[in-house]
């Protein structure tokens, strides 16, 4: 019996874990939403509907922007956790980077 | 292979792989790229570079960057002798904020020195193109920043690579992610140059280093090799960098490339971790040994300038 509720009792722990691990690959429930961790904007390309309202999300301990190529939005100073959102209306490519760290790019396709 | 070509690919090496060493440039190690100081000088002085203090950052490995800093201040003015000048090459504050730039201005008023030259880093000016970093710490500069001046017949210059950075990296498509000096300040760069003497020491400085160390990083700048091309008559070049919070150095003909340390955080080494940024899990009692400033002087005879880096530890 003792036996047993041990047994279930690590199950339960391993299905926790695996639940966990999970949760923590998923960037996020909002498919619209991009996060920013290690230094790179993820995903790297998002396709969205025209109308639809985007977020960043900065989970590094280092500040980042998300900035327009042609400076069309900008997000600022994101600090870690700060978030900020851009509704895109017109159909195109949007081109974008972290204006601290030029070499971070990506790209928002809005359809 | 040459002695002396020996000898550099090992300093080369030792510098890559981010070495705590003490660096003194003198003949014996350097060898034809010894630093000679104008003939007429035969006063000693020295002067010093700190960089990347980035005041307002408060994560790991450090969460007291502007305590950091004013060991660095009190390193320096422990100093046998007292620096003709400090140079600080960029990244004062980590999010330009005015509070960030009056608190790193308030620590260094501190040191015992008769004149401070910055150059901004990126972190000073990307949230108003460099306003604010401006009117508190590049008057009496030209441009967007950048200036020049003379001192015991050596030719010094400050020049301003943050601004206007575009996006992408060294290699992929887009732009190199690298730093930009520009075409106006190119052009102030190559009339800055012109009257001067080729036996004329030369001392450059910026913020992000003017040779590509690594382009997956953004660690290069464009048009550096522009600039340098104005620089190549000359018989002693000394570039000194910020950025990369280690040092780095690469020795090319007359041209020494050197990079500092910072105040407040280390860098990986190129390549040594999937992204550039704070190394997070330093040993409170290991950061002081990567954290530091950087010394340059001639040596007492007069003719050569040594760069020594010493750690706050």
């Amino acid at each position: 019996m003792l036996k047993r509720s041990k047994l279930n009792l690590a199950l339960i722990l391993m299905l926790a874990i695996a639940a966990v691990a999970v949760t923590a690959r998923t960037p996020g429930t909002n498919p619209n939403e991009i996060v920013i961790a290690n230094f790179s904007f993820e995903p790297a390309t998002l396709t969205v509907k025209a109308g639809t309202t985007v977020t960043w999300v900065n989970r590094d301990d280092e500040p980042h922007t998300a900035t327009a190529n042609d400076k069309r939005f900008n997000s600022k100073t994101l600090d870690t956790g700060d978030r900020f959102s851009q509704k895109f209306d017109a159909p195109g490519v949007y081109n974008y980077y972290c204006a601290l760290h030029p070499h971070m790019t990506g790209k928002i396709i809005v359809k | 292979m040459s002695d002396k070509l020996e000898r550099r690919s090992f300093l080369k090496c030792m510098a890559w792989a981010g070495t705590g060493i003490v660096w003194a440039m003198n003949g014996g190690v350097l060898g034809s790229s010894e630093l000679v100081l104008g003939a007429k000088s035969k006063s000693r002085f020295n002067f010093v570079q700190i960089s990347d203090s980035h005041i307002g950052f408060n994560k790991d490995p450090n969460h007291d960057v502007t305590k950091t800093l004013q060991e660095a201040v009190d390193k320096i003015n422990a100093l046998a002798d007292e620096p003709a000048f400090v140079i600080h090459t960029g990244d004062i504050t980590h999010l330009s904020r005015a509070e960030e730039f009056d608190t790193a201005a308030q620590v260094l008023k501190g040191v015992k020195t008769s004149k401070m030259f910055y150059v901004p880093g990126e972190h000073d000016v990307f949230t108003d193109e460099g306003q604010l970093y401006r009117e508190r710490f590049a008057r009496g500069t030209q441009g967007q920043g950048w200036q020049s001046f003379d001192y015991e017949g050596v030719h010094f210059i400050g020049l301003v690579n943050v601004l206007n950075l575009k996006q992408g990296s060294g290699t992929g498509l887009g732009g190199s992610g690298f730093g930009q000096l520009g075409q106006d300040q190119l052009a102030w760069l190559k009339n800055d140059v012109k009257g001067l003497s080729s036996s004329t020491p030369v001392v450059v400085f910026a913020h992000i280093p003017l040779w590509t160390i690594y382009p997956e990083w953004g660690w290069g700048t464009d048009e550096s090799e522009q600039a340098l091309s104005y620089l190549k008559r000359f018989g002693s070049v000394t570039v000194l960098n910020g950025h990369v919070h280690q040092i780095l150095q690469k020795v090319e003909g007359n041209v020494v490339f050197h990079t500092a340390r910072s105040t407040a955080f280390p860098q990986p080494a190129p390549g040594t971790a999937p992204a550039p940024g704070p190394i997070k899990d330093v040993p409170a009692d290991k950061l002081r040994s990567m954290l530091g400033l950087t010394d340059v002087s001639s040596v007492s005879n007069g003719n050569r300038l040594a760069v020594i880096d010493s750690t706050l530890a």
